[in-house]
């Protein structure tokens, strides 16, 4: 008598310990093999872009600090260049560097929380994550410092940024620039060559060139998959153009060249930190823009290379307070859409590894 | 995946915990010992000074959560007296909006932190629980002015210095437990 099987859907989610926020996967398994899958989004949807257009364009500030709560400036950075590109503000030159430098401190922060994570997920359950969390710490203390608050910083204003830096923030990041090439290498003599680490990462969950680019994948997943775009790079916003770095591009798209590509813009980072601090200039941090801000009419689409990938915003201005329509392009969401390429056929465990390599956060996809 | 010779990744990420393991901890045990916060901090409390207020609203304008409620009357001196003011900080985000836009400079972010209640109108603070006093502190937040005189915020940047707060676990390591506070 032969044995009857049938293919069980399992549900993960939408509380799992890994994912940042609610979150279903709805997996259908041979066996332990995966045959299919099913996201189910929108549990912690909040209706952000709604909430937008009732309110003025330097309200929606915090409102963008809670779409990636893992990396609030650049949310911050994003909004604040989409809404000076429609309102044609120009702002001091001294504003540009430090929003750069918090920029560049946030990329940093929001990969070690995502190689934190990665190895959570891999079963290496929270030793690694306090390693990285160490100096995740060092960079709040530093916006704390800045801005009064550790996860939400509403740090940027159209026209400028809220408040200067204190006298003591030069010095302390100068430390931290100094001191956090040592502790990528300790990182990465802890992990890169651990061969547990190797085995469950390795040719695990590869994404092909050509389905990153059709998914419109970005950030370090597309980079990944061998494909060399980098928005600071390709459409230099800010004061980018004027810093010298590298995009690391992965080979084959593999967990582990997620991995790698973070670790090695980490170095990067550090790099554009220290010709930032070094090309610092001074003066005003601060340009005159009207509290109630009255756009003209127009559209406009702002986008950076945020921790996670192309971060946008669309703004549709009627000459009114508030924007007319107000868009984000999460690039966690898109990355997601990729997620079924990968994952299918490979076994369960290796399923959650995948789904933490793309470092999604779910404030940002259901916002 | 094979390896040739398995193991030493594994040895070599030991080597890092073992020098881990032999320094001082970096954590701190909460509710004895305490950092100091930033200067800027924007605490869970508002701070209001009644004598520089005039009642103008710029700031209930300001919040994005329509969150700030004040009713007023004309006063003798052709000035508007405050009647009721009223922040519920259950629902304020403390985005500090309110503190940038207010003109006259009435009011401020507070210091403390530890704002827990048992109930949720206790969050709810009223003209009395938002005044200026002794135990009610503003912070730094958008006034430099006040900034200069706080203390300075402990890093963990610089937990090995002198400057910093950590007491060591080993006795024999008395150097790091200098900078005790």
């Amino acid at each position: 008598m032969a044995l009857r099987t049938e293919p069980f859907v399992l549900n993960i989610g939408p509380q799992h310990p890994s994912s940042h926020g609610l979150f279903r996967l709805e997996v259908t398994l041979d066996g332990e093999v995966v045959t299919g899958l099913e996201l189910v989004l929108g549990y912690l949807h909040r209706g952000i872009e709604k909430l937008a257009e009732g309110r003025t364009y330097i309200q929606n500030i915090p409102l963008t600090d809670r779409l990636d709560y893992l990396a609030s400036m650049t949310n911050n950075f994003a909004y604040v260049l989409a809404v000076e590109k429609l309102a044609g503000i120009e702002v001091p030159e001294r504003t540009e560097y430090l929003r750069v430098i918090m920029a560049e401190l946030m990329r940093i922060s929001s990969h070690l929380s995502f190689i934190g994570f990665l190895l959570n997920e891999l079963g290496a359950y929270f030793t690694p994550l306090f390693y990285m969390f160490r100096e995740r710490e060092k960079i709040l203390d530093l916006f704390e410092m800045v801005c009064g608050q550790r996860l939400t910083y509403n740090y940027m204003r159209i026209g400028g940024v809220s408040q200067d830096i204190p006298e003591e923030f030069l010095p302390a990041v100068k430390r931290f620039v100094a001191e956090m090439p040592r502790l990528v290498d300790e990182y990465e003599q802890l992990l890169s060559g651990n061969e547990i680490l190797l085995a469950r990462t390795k040719g695990v969950g590869i994404l092909p060139r050509d389905k990153a680019i059709n998914a419109s994948a970005s950030g370090p997943v597309l980079r990944a998959s061998g494909v060399k775009w980098d928005i600071r790079k390709v459409d230099p916003y800010s004061v980018y153009d004027r810093f010298d770095f590298e995009v690391p591009v992965g080979s084959v798209g593999d967990v582990y060249d997620r991995y790698w590509v973070r670790v090695s813009e980490m170095r990067q980072s550090v790099r554009i930190l220290e010709q930032a601090l070094k090309q610092l200039p001074k003066g005003e941090v601060w340009t005159k823009v009207p509290g109630l801000l009255r756009p003209l009419r127009g559209e406009v689409y702002g986008h950076i290379e945020g921790p996670k990938g192309e971060l946008g915003f669309y703004l549709v201005s009627d000459n009114s307070i508030a924007p007319y329509r107000f868009h984000i392009r999460p690039p966690a969401l898109l990355n997601l859409t990729a997620l079924k390429d990968m994952v299918v056929g490979w076994k369960l465990a290796d399923a959650i590894v995948i789904f933490g390599s793309l470092d999604t956060v779910l404030g940002e996809v259901d916002r | 995946m094979r390896f040739e010779r398995y193991g030493i990744g594994i040895i070599k990420g030991l080597m890092v915990t073992m020098k881990n393991f032999l320094r001082p901890p970096i954590t701190l045990q909460y509710p004895e010992e305490k950092l100091i916060t930033s200067r800027r901090i924007r605490g869970n409390e508002l701070v209001w000074q009644v004598s520089k207020c005039t009642g103008c609203a710029t700031c209930a304008k300001s919040c994005p959560q329509g969150n700030i409620e004040i009713v007023t009357h004309l006063g003798t001196e052709n000035n508007y007296v405050v009647d009721k003011l009223q922040v519920d900080t259950g629902k304020c985000m403390f985005c500090g909006l309110c503190v940038e836009s207010c003109p006259y400079e009435a009011l401020f972010m507070g210091r403390s932190y530890e704002r827990a209640t048992y109930r949720r109108r206790e969050l709810v603070l009223s003209k009395e629980a938002l005044e200026l006093s002794e135990d009610r502190q503003p912070s730094g937040y958008f006034y430099p002015r006040i900034e200069v005189l706080l203390p300075r915020q402990t890093l963990l940047l610089y937990w090995d210095r002198e400057d910093g707060q950590k007491l060591c676990w080993f006795p024999w390591r008395k150097k790091a437990n200098r900078g005790r506070r």
